[in-house]
């Protein structure tokens, strides 16, 4: 798997800039130092557990070497100037995530088996296969889905499904959903997901598609509190009722750290469209306020609110009176095994994690923090911040402010989840079973969160592209006035325009499929079609500004500083406040014409 | 919108912040308390990584460590079950050991200084040796064989207890105590079964795991006449010398007469001592004990070990062991004088007497090893890892001297004849001089009477083995039955060492 090997078209391509090739090198030599990483963790934990190195110690990180570097080739196919950060570090903790897991299962392993355990058999193996899975549903989404607007023309199907994904297990009766006491599961036999996860992503989705709808009305303020705009309380609607629905998930999944996730993510995408502080504000004291009565409520009348009531207590004080030995079991076992494991850890596979319970699950966290130390759980918790910060840098790198909204609001949410699980088993919030992206064990929250990141490599392929080239320019839209568009049949762009043809898409992908209705630069590239600001009802694509201006401006950002890039707030505002003649609107709900993937 | 997503930005940094500095908080500053702390079963992990060592009596392995496949390495097992729990006692996951798993429990986890050559050993090799073994003085043949008699005693009791000794070195050959329980149980790797499993004993009105033999005193009844025979044989009496005795006697300051166990037994105004113990006659006992006053009960009680609080069975030779709880002969005396119907009383081991099974083994003992008492003990050897190293031999320790030992001889002449013409009959061991006294107390109204044997057996004029057998409220002949284990325990002792 050399760079060589990919490179033809790359090379062949002017269009692929150098910063495109450098971003892949630089994805591909940190997918390398991931996997090396992987396979010292998989030769420490030999050492300790079996007092030997196997010769086939590696197996498991070169299968996770050569799932990950088909995934990179996608990535260079499809999104060729996406983050080069986002696919290693995801890689490196779902690595280690399966690692840990086959090192769950050595140790579970009688003495002398442990030797030759299949990789593929046990909680690790199984983990190794879904991470296939999960890369390659990532991969596919990525390759067919080749502008993230798309995903708003099923903004109200995603919406309402994810809804009903996220309201299902408080439905089901607790035998079909019920697991550890939070009701976050649907059961099928021997087969349980967790449709929370998958909600996640479809929730975003609408929210971004909503609030990009609604931002102005939002945005609008009636009065100025201690210089803070609040806004008008019948815009207040649909924060309440997402607030009321993260309640009821509180209530009747009896979770607290899944309605954080909604509401956080809600709120924190309603601040970034309004660039609204009270938002914020009324977003925190509400859920804190409705956490408050909860537990107040739970102690006084118990019912739907005791099972929040007693974590809350048991983050209190867990080692209360015999607490430690029942309802607070699992976060005492849990500091335990961090406090054991200290600064440094006591080496991958000389640590007892199977004394913490669902250490496969929610507690993977602590059971590897017993292991590798304060300061390996550091490094995992900067790979995620690396994460978040990455995604949030696509947000704002993006031209739409529909990928603003999408890529700030799922990275916030991953880091928020982290923030959720991982505060949980370290008793910086009460305990909530969420689970530890890319660590836990699950096909459920890999799968989910493996799409996530190819939603966000998607974003930032667009973002960081340089405008002329394709994946990441903006494209005259599809009612762009005629004299932007090129005649029928060529390749090339309007003049003035540097977008030169895309010789690196392979030849096969540029007939674009039968389907694809004929659109006038339909040979240059699939991902045409969907105009800039599809989001917008009164977008309109000004006719003063030509992809050309936006090109000058992107050339001028840095790789790494997007904030230097176009000024995405100027688009913003004119693509919301510029007039639009009524048949240049773009309606998302609209069958798209041009829609090719 | 930039603005904002970069506050975002900002956000999720500080949540991320958060995070670090509370793992700063559990796994730095805190790290230690909870390293350390009680409810964190690393401990428990990092000690069932050495095998522990074997407890054996009679080359059976009585408690042992058999590998697993769990995350604590080794389960502690107990192959005899409820036979020999209360002496070996228990090695629960968490929780503090009894018994002998409890005395040599540093040498069976291999964690003593003794054993740190071995440990040294395992540097080199990378291996754990398993623990040291304890080799106990039981006999299994008389453990088992006491433990199936108590549980099936003719007259049904429930509780009861037996005890045999080596006279001549204080080696306890059984201690069986019932109710009993299976240590299995609480040993388990499930510590919440194991946890419900103490409850459920802890909590049992029986009280199972109470070891009725050395922490429970019970009135001796007539096994104390033993004593008073003793005393007086101290002061110039002889077993032929005639002491008053009667259908009933009233001591002065009462009016509650004391009967004797049946009205066939000793009517004649005057008995010798020796027909005195071997017809059980309380009036005689009750009447003597007031003649010879409470000073010479006490003594001679004392002698025999009452009073003595600071016994402890381990190793004979080293101090530590589990504590035997001091029979007591209670207070004889008022601000005026004797008081002497609590003499009479306490004469026939009623009143305030009380004493263990261990301590009436320990009396009969004594007589059968001419007055010299030995010090109890369990633990006989400790083995090395290979089986073969020896760590420790026990040397018998003389606690004290009882009487003299020609009071001895006739206490035994006494004793002897118990068995061979009284209450004791059932005791008789085929080609062994038996010795013994039976006893029956009452135990407060409306209950039925314990039923108590000690004795011993001889091989030419050598004692081999002394016995303790209490049924408690075991009713009417429970003394016959106690008399009739106490012969089969000791035989089975005597076979044990090889007839001798």
């Amino acid at each position: 798997m050399t760079v060589a090997a990919v490179s033809p078209p790359a090379v062949a391509s002017p269009a692929v800039g150098k910063r495109a090739r450098r971003a892949r090198r630089t994805e591909l030599i940190l997918l390398l130092l991931g996997m090396l990483v992987v396979a010292g963790y998989l030769a420490a934990v030999e050492a300790n557990l079996l007092d030997q190195v196997t010769p086939d110690f590696w197996v498991p990180a070169g299968i996770l070497a050569v799932v990950y570097l088909a995934m990179h080739m996608v990535v260079r196919l499809r999104a060729a100037y996406a983050d080069p950060v986002i696919l290693p570090a995801v890689a490196t903790l779902n690595g280690l995530g399966v690692t840990f897991l086959r090192r769950l299962d050595l140790g579970k392993a009688k003495a002398g088996d442990r030797a030759d355990y299949p990789i593929l058999s046990g909680e690790g193996g199984k983990q190794l296969l879904w991470t296939a899975i999960a890369v390659g549903l990532a991969a596919a989404l990525l390759w067919f889905l080749r502008d993230h607007r798309t995903i708003s023309r099923y903004a109200w199907t995603l919406g309402f499904v994810g809804i009903i994904l996220m309201m299902l297990p408080a439905v089901l009766p607790a035998r079909f959903s019920e697991v550890n006491e939070a009701k976050l599961w649907i059961k099928f036999g021997s087969f349980s997901i967790q449709p929370g996860e998958f909600a996640k992503l479809m929730l975003a989705s609408f929210f971004a598609y909503y609030l990009v709808r609604k931002r102005e009305v939002l945005a609008l303020a009636s009065r100025r509190v201690l210089g803070i705009d609040f806004p008008r309380g019948r815009d207040l609607g649909p924060v309440l009722v997402v607030w009321l629905l993260s309640l009821l998930v509180l209530i009747f999944e009896k979770d607290l750290g899944t309605a954080l996730l909604y509401f956080g993510m809600f709120i924190v995408m309603v601040y970034i469209a309004t660039e609204r502080v009270s938002w914020l504000i009324i977003g925190l004291v509400l859920f804190f306020g409705g956490a408050v009565l909860a537990y107040v409520l739970g102690g006084a009348i118990g019912g739907p609110f005791a099972n929040f009531y007693d974590r809350a207590n048991i983050w209190l004080d867990p080692f209360s009176g015999d607490r430690a030995y029942n309802e607070g079991y699992q976060l005492v076992q849990s500091l335990l095994g961090l406090g054991t494991g200290g600064l440094f850890g006591t080496g991958p596979g000389a640590g007892s994690p199977s004394q913490v319970p669902e250490v496969r699950n929610d507690f993977i966290f602590a059971g590897m923090g017993e292991e590798i130390g304060l300061f390996g759980l550091t490094a995992l918790l900067v790979l995620y911040l690396l994460i978040v910060v990455r995604g949030i840098r696509a947000a704002l790198g993006v031209r739409d402010s529909f990928g603003k909204l999408l890529a700030g609001g799922l990275a916030f949410t991953l880091g928020l989840q982290v923030f959720v699980i991982v505060g949980g088993v370290s008793r910086l919030i009460p305990l909530t079973g969420q689970t530890t992206p890319f660590l836990s064990a699950g096909g459920s929250s890999l799968m989910a969160n493996w799409l996530l990141i190819a939603i966000l490599l998607r974003i930032s392929d667009n973002a960081r592209a340089p405008l002329g080239a394709p994946g990441g320019m903006i494209r005259p839209p599809v009612a762009a006035a005629p004299p932007a568009r090129p005649p029928v049949g060529t390749a090339a762009v309007p003049a003035g325009s540097v977008r030169p043809a895309p010789p690196n898409r392979p030849a096969a992908a540029a007939p674009a499929g039968p389907s694809v209705p004929p659109a006038p630069d339909v040979p240059a590239g699939p991902t045409q079609p969907v105009g800039p600001q599809p989001l917008n009802p009164t977008a309109e694509q000004p006719t003063v500004r030509t992809p050309g201006n936006d090109v000058a401006a992107a050339d001028v950002s840095d790789d790494d500083d997007h904030d230097s890039g176009p000024d995405d707030s100027a688009l913003d505002d004119e693509a919301l406040g510029g007039e639009a003649p009524p048949t240049e609107k773009i309606d998302v709900n609209a069958p798209a014409p041009k829609e090719n993937s | 919108m930039n603005a904002p997503l970069r506050r975002v930005g900002v956000v999720a940094m500080v949540l991320f912040g958060l995070l670090f500095a509370n793992l700063n908080f559990v796994q730095w500053q805190r790290a230690n308390d909870y390293r350390t702390s009680q409810y964190n079963g690393r401990k428990q992990v990092a000690e069932y990584d050495r095998q522990r060592g074997v407890i054996q009596a009679g080359g059976k392995a009585v408690g042992q460590s058999i590998p697993t496949d769990d995350n604590l390495k080794y389960l502690r097992q107990y192959p005899y079950k409820q036979a020999y729990a209360h002496l070996i006692g228990y090695k629960p996951v968490n929780g503090a050991p009894t018994g002998v798993e409890y005395l040599e429990n540093e040498f069976l986890a291999g964690t003593s200084d003794q054993l740190f050559a071995d440990r040294l050993r395992d540097l080199w090799s990378n291996q754990k040796t398993p623990g040291g073994n304890v080799v106990t003085t039981l006999s299994p043949s008389a453990q088992e064989l006491a433990y199936k008699l108590l549980v099936n005693n003719n007259n049904d009791a429930k509780v009861g207890a037996v005890v045999a000794l080596d006279p001549t070195t204080g080696a306890i050959k059984t201690m069986v105590s019932i109710p009993s329980y299976d240590p299995n149980t609480l040993t388990s790797h499930d510590t919440g079964a194991a946890a419900d499993a103490y409850d459920k004993l802890a909590n049992d009105p029986t009280q199972p795991l109470l070891n009725r033999a050395i922490s429970e005193r019970y009135p001796p009844g007539s096994t104390f006449k033993v004593i008073d025979s003793a005393a007086a044989l101290e002061r110039g009496y002889t077993i032929n010398t005639s002491i008053p005795a009667g259908p009933s006697y009233t001591a002065p300051g009462t009016t509650h007469a004391i009967h004797n166990a049946a009205d066939s037994i000793c009517p004649e105004s005057q008995v010798t001592l020796i027909e005195a113990l071997t017809e059980s006659c309380n009036t005689g006992f009750a009447q003597l004990g007031v003649t010879l006053g409470p000073q010479a009960l006490t003594d001679t009680a004392s002698a025999f070990g009452f009073g003595d609080d600071s016994l402890r069975i381990g190793k004979p030779d080293a101090d530590g062991g589990l504590p035997v709880a001091a029979s007591q002969v209670g207070t004889l005396t008022t601000a005026s004088g004797p008081d002497n119907p609590v003499i009479a009383q306490s004469a026939i081991g009623q009143a305030d007497v009380a004493m263990t099974p261990l301590q009436g083994a320990m009396i009969a003992a004594t007589v059968a090893n001419d007055g010299r008492q030995m010090r109890p003990y369990v633990v006989e050897q400790l083995l090395g890892p290979d089986l073969t190293t020896n760590y420790y031999k026990a040397t018998p320790k003389q606690l004290r001297v009882s009487c003299s030992d020609s009071v001895a001889r006739n206490l035994q002449a006494m004793m002897v004849s118990v068995v061979q013409n009284g209450t004791g009959k059932k005791a008789q061991i085929d080609g062994y001089q038996v010795g013994g006294k039976t006893g029956t107390s009452q135990n407060g109204d409306g209950q039925k009477d314990h039923g108590w044997f000690i004795g011993y057996a001889m091989k030419d004029g050598k004692p081999v083995a002394a016995v303790a057998v209490f049924l408690a409220n075991a009713g009417s002949g429970g003394s016959s039955e106690a008399a009739r284990i106490g012969g089969l325990v000791m035989k089975a002792v005597i076979t044990d060492r090889g007839g001798k």
